[in-house]
């Protein structure tokens, strides 16, 4: 689109908004730039080493790191089978089914954990039969977070997926079935070769919706050095005690989010225009 | 000749302008006095921000309700969390006008930022209390049942008044808890403790009357328990200081005393 109206420029590169838009765009710029400008401010950069290799800082990021890669991987599991069967399979009820599957993307996460209480917890629908069977209790416990945070970031892997799926170009699938290869084979070696960029940019992006959940944790997990406190929870915490502390662990968690945006962006343009285009 | 007539505007202006004023200041300074006699049945009006601790939720809804029917043109918004969170959002900068604390360190630190107007004043008391499930089917009858295997036990972090003080309560009684959770506010002890998800925890004698039954609670003996104080204060930096006096002189007062009392809380 961008190249045509280029094209029928006198001088290619040239293509500037009106000077309004520039410049409201310029303070919306400023409105999203100011407040992480103000926090690198505010970060006592003379200590922030020390800060951040503190026993607690270091127990949180560990936490955090390992429940968030468990709900990625969880998410992809259970995600992607969720999101052929929204994306290709027609059934009664598929709308509800769809919504009732992303409504945690839209709900307030405390919600989302008081839910997983009515679930999970002790005097929930699953609570006691989880306990008699596994003897295994969710709430205050570091598989509590995980599913908390699985809850919560699995939509973003599953929307993904299954926009991707549904911009596919089926032939290629009814190929490879003609040819002899088994449903199986032919999602195993065609759809999921094909998808590989969707299913890529959805899990980073799980992933770090994973890595920033703190409504659903602190409500069905708690918090609990080590076992429940994860990276938001401690930031959150240390605001009060210690500001200095939570300043470099906001840094850290910005430092990842925008790596993860930067890199996310090549990864889902390309994705989408190369899986979303007619090859 | 050309000289004479914009000569004469001026003029003009100034006599037309002078009229105008004699005829009708007379009646802006008569409107304005009308407003302000009318006015005068309640000289308190504005917004007044009130941050209050947690465990003040119930007893400064009422208060609210009975200040507003005195003071009807005032706009009263209440933030309710930790006295600690809340000490650092006023530290902050937070538009507060008043802030009530559930302990006087926690006010100290508010007081020693050189934020407040005058000096606070104890305005309430609450002691501690064992918060079971209802019906307290785990049994506990005492701070050393708490120590029993298997028992769910949250409190607060230790930065949280009343994560201090169940601290203080369980090492006067020499007994040793792993919690399994520190809760960001007593609110969380007792959502947790009433939902059933944990067994136990150490809140306000008042936070257990605010469940109405769904959770119970076990005494705590005079000699093992902490009477937690509440300071009150008007931040300095208040927009409405009339209004935020007022509020305090209503809640030191005997209708707002009395309000507390039905909460549980006692003088201090």
């Amino acid at each position: 689109m961008t190249r045509l109206r280029i094209g029928r420029n006198r001088s290619a590169g040239l293509q500037r908004p009106p000077a309004a838009i520039l410049a409201i765009a310029a303070i919306a710029i400023a409105f999203f730039a100011l407040p992480f400008i103000g926090l690198l401010w505010r970060v006592p950069w003379g200590d922030a080493w020390s800060l951040l290799t503190t026993p607690s800082s270091l127990t949180a990021l560990r936490l955090s790191i390992e429940t968030s890669l468990w709900a990625t991987a969880l998410s992809i599991v259970f995600g992607v089978p969720l999101a052929w069967v929204l994306a290709r399979y027609g059934f009664p009820g598929r709308r509800i089914v769809r919504a009732l599957c992303l409504l945690s993307l839209v709900l307030p996460p405390v919600v989302g954990g008081v839910a997983l209480f009515a679930a999970y917890g002790r005097r929930g629908l699953l609570g006691d039969s989880l306990f008699d069977w596994f003897g295994m209790r969710l709430p205050f416990s570091t598989a509590g977070v995980v599913l908390a945070q699985t809850f919560i970031a699995m939509p973003f892997l599953v929307l993904t997926v299954e926009a991707a799926l549904r911009g596919l170009d089926r032939r290629t699938e009814d190929a490879a079935r003609t040819l002899g290869a088994s449903r199986w084979y032919a999602f195993r070696r065609v759809t999921l070769p094909a998808i590989r960029p969707a299913l890529i940019a959805g899990a980073v992006m799980a992933w770090a919706r994973a890595l920033g959940e703190f409504g659903a944790t602190i409500t069905f997990a708690g918090n609990f050095p080590g076992r429940t406190q994860t990276m938001p929870l401690s930031v959150y915490l240390a605001l009060e005690s210690n500001p200095g502390q939570a300043l470099v662990l906001s840094v850290v968690m910005i430092a990842i989010s925008f790596g993860v945006l930067l890199s996310l962006r090549d990864q889902w343009l390309g994705g989408s225009s190369t899986s979303g285009g007619s090859r | 000749m050309a000289f004479q007539v914009p000569k004469l505007h001026p003029n003009a202006l100034v006599a037309i302008s002078f009229l105008m004023l004699l005829v009708f200041a007379p009646a802006c300074g008569s409107s304005s006095t009308t407003s302000s006699t009318a006015g005068s049945t309640d000289s308190l009006s504005g917004s007044l921000t009130v941050s209050a601790a947690s465990s003040l939720q119930g007893a400064f809804t009422d208060i609210k309700a009975a200040f507003r029917k005195l003071h009807p043109d005032v706009n009263v918004t209440i933030n309710f969390a930790a006295s600690s969170t809340l000490a650092q959002q006023i530290i902050a900068g937070a538009p507060v006008d008043v802030f009530a604390a559930a302990d006087e360190a926690t006010m100290n630190k508010v007081t020693d930022a050189k934020l407040l107007s005058g000096t606070p004043t104890l305005f309430a008391a609450n002691s501690l209390e064992i918060i079971v499930r209802k019906g307290n089917p785990s049994k506990i009858a005492s701070l050393s049942d708490l120590s029993k295997s298997g028992l769910i036990y949250v409190t607060c972090a230790p930065e949280v008044p009343i994560g201090k003080y169940s601290a203080q309560v369980l090492q006067k009684a020499g007994v040793t808890i792993t919690p399994a959770s520190f809760e960001p506010d007593v609110k969380g002890i007792v959502a947790k403790v009433s939902a059933g998800e944990a067994d136990a925890g150490i809140v306000y004698s008042t936070d257990i009357r605010a469940t109405k039954r769904a959770a119970d609670g076990v005494a705590i003996p005079a000699n093992l328990n902490v009477i937690a104080k509440y300071p009150i204060a008007a931040i300095f930096k208040s927009g409405n200081n009339t209004a935020a006096e007022a509020w305090i002189a209503f809640v030191t007062g005997t209708a707002g005393q009395s309000i507390l009392k039905s909460y549980g809380f006692t003088s201090p």
